[in-house]
Parts: structure tokens; sequence; C-alpha cells
């Protein structure tokens, strides 16, 4: 800055004489206060169920029975057949985390006000959670299968003369993976919509904007960064799925994803350094599509009103 | 103009009404407004005016009544249809828009030419004088900034009526004004058809055309800011209007036009305002600028000996606090120097002396409203 001629303006500005504030003042401003001690049980919860499971494993992925540090990786990346899964897993996870996330807007949208039986509906919608992957899977397969309700209802109108497979293979997961991770999302989401303050599309109505305009313009702007999050941890739980790929899929086949290629490594082949550089190779990959929604999450606007994103 | 929302000659609202439960958040508002009028509401708070505005804008269903814009009733309609601005009393500012994409909201929203958003943009962000802030977020502004912005939203689409939610009660005493100047200033040049809410009885005199008083949902009177300051209806909207004094009394005996009422032996003589008859409980309402203050011993109708307890400094008048012999307590301002324990004689002119019946906020009789506005002469209530 240029000096001016005006006395009170070089001495709000002028550096060497601004004292500097306090150390306490300076640590507060960054956060630091005595609350920090609120995090301890965290940071020691993290420590010991997630940062040192992590390092051993990380670490074991570099020690190979045979060959040297990169060995196991390059295994696993070497053989088509598992390196297919990453492939496989993708192309349940990401379908699945994305439609969870888009089913939930609509409704949870419908259902952000008050309305007569708006819990019976919540609760309904989030029985899933409660059931577990394996009841899910018992559910599907009494449902779904060859003989399910599903399949008989069908044959009964006469619209198919064979039952249509929906189990044991890509259907019966993606359906599972919907089942259980739908619940999350919309809890998530409903939660995200009741962060936006309800006055701001009455705002937009007065300005002329009808129902879609003020979906596009206000609410779902001010949603996208709780949806980008929502996405992330049903991406997570989905790229994870294991119990559902076995019992209602094709595990040898379409639905061998990449935990049962590292579960067959480590409790078949009793391989644990193989196992370790797989589950690596699993959260690398997580990692990866997770930075790239926060990155891409990072420009959108995550102020106030904007739901807790 | 660019003629963008249709105009009206005339809304009629017609019993209009909103409860919440069990409870009438408005009952039964009845008003007609003029294109080109600046209407106040005013009331304590809680009293339905929020709700009001809200059943104008759309934003509440009417649990009765309908609006009508001349011949048309558009209480059904949705708000996006009805084309009218609002100001809400929190802003409601569009949070990840800068300033400039907030006040364009409503121009886009009507398809305008690229050109002209921009430039009818610029000149209500001009008008309200944010040029400096107009690319920063509702978040990095300060209250009265928002306020502004809010202000600069709603008028830039030259609405055929603007609704304004109390939008200036977060600005400091100096802008509150200016901005107060800019909303008249704003209604004349535009001359848009505004309702404007707001708690500040002087704010409501200054603006507004017409007031409409409420009180728990219910309106208690329509009439100019002149009918209201001197011959309010009721002792309700006495007391809103700045009669700062109103003591509890009863009709003693008529004296021509006027009343003489009484409290514990202490004696005065009053301007009735509605059906007085000796024996009926009262309320005698005086504004502090109303109590003259004399020497001790003077003696004249309306004249009370009391001692000053309390002195506010303000400016060139002082406020006071006095307390009579027989125990009353009076709000007078004065620019004489009196000073706490001073032994005053206080007078007041029967004329400014407004005797009212104690009940009648319970039925707010026909008279009340008073649509011709200025109708200086005539008592409000005289049945
Ligand atoms: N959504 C609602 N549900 C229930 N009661 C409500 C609701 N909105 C308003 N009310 C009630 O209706 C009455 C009028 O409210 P309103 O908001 O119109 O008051 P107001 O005159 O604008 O007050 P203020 O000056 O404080 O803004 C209040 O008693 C309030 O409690
Ligand atoms: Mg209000």
């Amino acid at each position: 800055m240029s000096v001016t001629t005006s006395p009170h303006a070089t001495v709000a500005t002028g550096p060497p004489r601004t004292p500097r504030a306090h150390w306490r003042h300076r640590l507060a401003e960054r956060g630091v206060d005595g609350q920090l001690w609120l995090l301890a049980p965290a940071v020691l919860f993290v420590v010991l169920l997630f940062l040192y499971p992590f390092f051993y494993g990380l670490g074991l992925s570099f020690q190979p029975t045979k060959g040297g540090p990169f060995s196991d990786y390059a295994r696993f990346f070497g053989d088509a057949y598992q390196r297919g899964t990453i492939w496989t897993t993708l192309g349940l996870a990401l379908p699945a985390a994305l439609l969870n996330v888009l089913a939930s807007v609509p409704i949870a949208y419908r259902m952000r006000g008050r309305f007569r039986g708006k819990r019976l509906v919540t609760i309904l919608l989030v029985v899933p959670i409660t059931l577990g992957t394996v009841l899910t899977a018992q559910g599907l397969l009494n449902f779904l299968g060859p003989t399910g309700w599903f399949n008989r209802v069908l044959m009964a109108l006469h619209l198919t003369d064979e039952p249509v497979r929906l189990v044991h293979n890509y259907w019966g997961v993606f359906f599972s993976l919907i089942i259980t991770g739908f619940p999350f999302a919309f809890l998530l989401v409903l939660s995200y919509l009741s962060g936006i303050d309800p006055t701001l599309e009455r705002a937009a109505a007065t300005l002329g904007a009808g129902w879609w305009q003020r979906f596009r313009t206000v609410t779902l702007p001010l949603l996208m960064p709780g949806l980008a999050t929502t996405f992330c941890l049903t991406f997570v739980l989905a790229f994870s799925v294991f119990p559902s790929a076995v019992l209602v899929g094709n595990p040898a086949g379409e639905t061998r994803v990449i935990s049962i290629a590292a579960y067959q490594a480590a409790y078949e082949q009793y391989d644990y350094p193989y196992a370790s550089a797989i589950a690596m190779v699993m959260g690398a990959i997580e990692l990866v599509i997770i930075s790239v929604v926060l990155l891409a999450r990072t420009r959108l606007y995550t102020g106030s009103s904007g739901g807790k994103g | 103009m660019t003629g963008t929302t249709p105009g009206f000659s005339q809304l009629r609202l017609d019993g209009v009404s909103r409860r919440f439960g069990s409870q009438d958040a408005l009952a039964g508002l009845d008003l007609t407004i003029r294109t080109g009028e600046f209407i106040a509401l005013l009331g304590p708070s809680g009293c339905g005016k929020s709700t009001a505005l809200n059943c104008l804008a759309g934003l509440l269903p009417l649990t009765a009544g309908s609006i009508w814009q001349d011949e048309r009733r558009v209480d059904t309609l949705p708000p996006e249809r009805r084309g009218f601005g609002m100001v809400f009393q929190n802003y409601a500012l569009f949070p990840h828009m800068s300033v400039r994409a907030n006040v364009a909201f409503g121009l886009r929203m009507r398809r305008l030419p690229r050109d002209e958003i921009r430039r009818r943009t610029a000149e209500a962000i001009r008008l309200v004088r944010l040029e400096e802030h107009a690319g920063k977020l509702p978040g990095q502004l300060s209250g009265g900034q928002q306020q502004r912005v809010a202000i600069a939203r709603a008028v830039v689409l030259e609405p055929s009526l603007v609704l304004m939610d109390e939008p200036l009660s977060n600005l400091d005493a100096k802008l509150r004004l200016e901005m107060r100047t800019e909303i008249r200033r704003l209604h004349q040049s535009l001359g848009l058809t505004t309702v404007y809410v707001t708690h500040d009885q002087e704010e409501a005199l200054s603006l507004a055309d017409r007031l409409v008083v409420l009180r728990a949902g219910r309106v208690q009177q329509i009439g100019s800011p002149q009918t209201l300051h001197t011959r309010p209806a009721n002792w309700h909207v006495a007391d809103f209007m700045g009669y700062r004094n109103l003591w509890p009394m009863r009709a003693v005996s008529p004296q021509g036009a006027l009343v003489a009422v009484e409290a514990d032996g202490f004696r005065l003589v009053g301007d009735p305002m509605g059906d007085v008859a000796p024996g009926d409980a009262v309320m005698a309402g005086v504004r502090p600028e109303d109590v003259r203050v004399g020497e001790p011993g003077e003696a004249a109708t309306n004249t009370m000996p009391a001692e000053i307890e309390v002195v506010e400094y303000q400016g060139r008048e002082l406020a006071a606090e006095a307390r009579t012999a027989t125990g009353i307590r009076v709000h007078l301002r004065t620019d004489r120097r009196v000073a706490p324990g001073d032994a005053v004689a206080l007078s007041i002119d029967p004329e400014r002396l407004l005797v009212f019946p104690s009940d009648s906020d319970e039925a707010p009789s026909a008279p009340l409203a008073d649509p011709a506005g200025a109708r200086l002469a005539e008592p409000g209530l005289v049945g």
C-alpha cells in the first residue's frame, strides 16, 4: 500500500507499528483452545482402530512371501482375473451410490416439511438399516428368486414364461446395495435439506420462480455439497460390499468384487501380505474417487444455510 | 416502467383470516389498497403483521376470506403468479449468489434480455448504494447491507405491489432515516404500491398514506397518520401511538362535549372517544408532550400538583417522570430545566386528554375503518 497522508491510515496499516497479538489470541484465531480436549476420545479411537491396522497392513503388503517389496502389487495388476475385480466393484458401487443419492433427493425434498404421517414414512424407509445385510439377502432370495413372489406374480399375469433371473447375478447385489444404502443416503439428504432455510424458496417464489426453477436455482445448489458427501459415504459402503456379493450374487463370476479377492487371498491361500496389498489397492481406489468428488465439492458454495454440507 | 407486471387500480382484501391451530393469527382483515398507495401495517410483536403479508404474497394459504385484484381473484394463485415483490423480515437472500445475482434473480426468472437485466440490476444496486459490494456474497455483508440487497431485489422488478416486512429494523439510526427517505422516494418515483410492516409508530407515521393498526390478529383502526395520531380509536391504539400516560379512571359526568373523569379523588376533564356514560370505567390518555409544566400553585382545569421524580436529558427537551399527590405517575416532556425533587403544577388541555371506554378493545365497531383517510375533525368512535 502506498503511504497516505491520512495519519490514522498509516497507524492502522503500517506493519511495524502494529503490536503483535498475545499468543493466546493467535492460538484462539487458529481454533486452539481448551475445547480441543473434546477431540481426545476420537483421536484415540482413530489411532487404535484405524491408523494402527492401516499402517500394519501397509507394512505387511510390502513384505511379500517371495519377491521384492512391490511384487504382490505387480501380481495383482498382472493378473487379469484379479485386476478385473476393480471394474466389477466399481460397476456395482458407482451406479448404486449414484442411484441412492439421486433417489433420495426427490423423496427427501417432498418430505422436508411437516406433514401427517411423516414419522411413519421415515420409519418405513429406515427399517432396512436395522435388518442387516444377511437378512436383506434372505429376503431378496425369497422375493426375487426363481420361485419367489415376484416371479410367480409375473408368471401368473403371463408377462413372462420363465422366471426372470434377478438373484445370483449382478442385479441381486445391486438391489441389495440399494436396499441397505438408500436409507443412509435418505437420512443424510433429509438432514441436509432441513438445514436449508425454507424462506429462501419462498423468496424465490415471490420473485417469479416456479417450483422447478426454485429447486434448480436455489435448493439444489445449496444441497450439492451435502449430496457430494452423501455420495462419498454410500460409495464407500457399496465399494466394500462382501456378504451380499456372496449371498445374492455370483461370487465366482460377474460379482467377484475386490473384497472377495482379498478374502480368498487371506483365508483360502493364507497369503496375508497379498491380501494386504489387495486391501491397499481397494483403499487407494476409494481415495481416488472420494478425492475427485470432494475436489469438485470445494468449487461449490458451502457457507451458511447450505444445509450442513 | 417496463410494465412487466399487470397493474391494478385497487387490491381488495375481503375478510382475510389465518388460523394456526386454535389461534387466530389474523382475523377478518378488510382493506382496500389503491394503486400507488403506501400502507403501513402497525402493531406490537406477534399481532399478525407478517402473517398478513404472507397471506398477501401467497406464501400462507388463507383459512377464510379472499383477495381481489380489481375483478380478478388472486388468493388462489401461487406466489410466483401474483407478481408481488417481498422484502422478508430475515432478508432471505440467496447465500450462494453474489449481491448482483441476487438482485438479478427475478429478472432472470422473467427471461428478460441480458442487457436489460444488467442495466436494471446495476441501477437497483446503485439505488441502495451497494455498488462497491456488488460482487460479494450475502454472508460477507453487514446486516444493514443485506437488508438493502433485499430491498433492491424486490423493487428491481417494479412489481405491482411491494410487501416489506420490517425492512429497516436492523439498521442504525442514521442509516434508518436515510433508507426511510429512500423508500419514500422509491415509492414516489416508481409509483410502487407498498404494504409496509413495522412496529415503529414513528416510521409508520412518516412513511404511510394510511395506517392499519393490528392487535392480536384484529384490526383496531385504519386511518391516515393524522387520524391515528390525534384520534386513536381505542386505548390500545393510543398506547401504541405514543400516549404513554394511560390512567384507569371512572367517568363522573358529562360537561358539554367533554366528560369529567375521576380516580382516587383526583378529577380531570377530557374528550370522550366513544360511548362514555357516568360510572363507566375509562382509560384517560395523554401524550407526554401534551402535559404542560407550570409553577406550583397554579389553579385551572386539569391542573395537578406533582413532584418530579426522574429526568432524562434528550437534547433540546427533557423527558421526565412526575408523581402527583394522589400517586399517579405522569410521563412528560418539557424544555424547562426541571430536576428530581422539584414541585411543579402539571396541566393538560382537556382537548388533549382522550377518554376511552375501558373495554373498547373487545368489540371494535364499524366506524373504526376510515376509508376516506383524513377525517381530522371527527372523533374516532362517537357512537
Ligand atoms: N407457523 C406458525 N405456527 C403457529 N403459530 C404461528 C405461526 N406463525 C405465526 N404464528 C403465530 O401467529 C401470530 C402472529 O405472528 P406474526 O409472525 O404474524 O407476528 P408479527 O406481527 O409479524 O410479529 P413480529 O413483529 O414479532 O414480527 C403469533 O402469535 C405467532 O405465534
Ligand atoms: Mg413479523
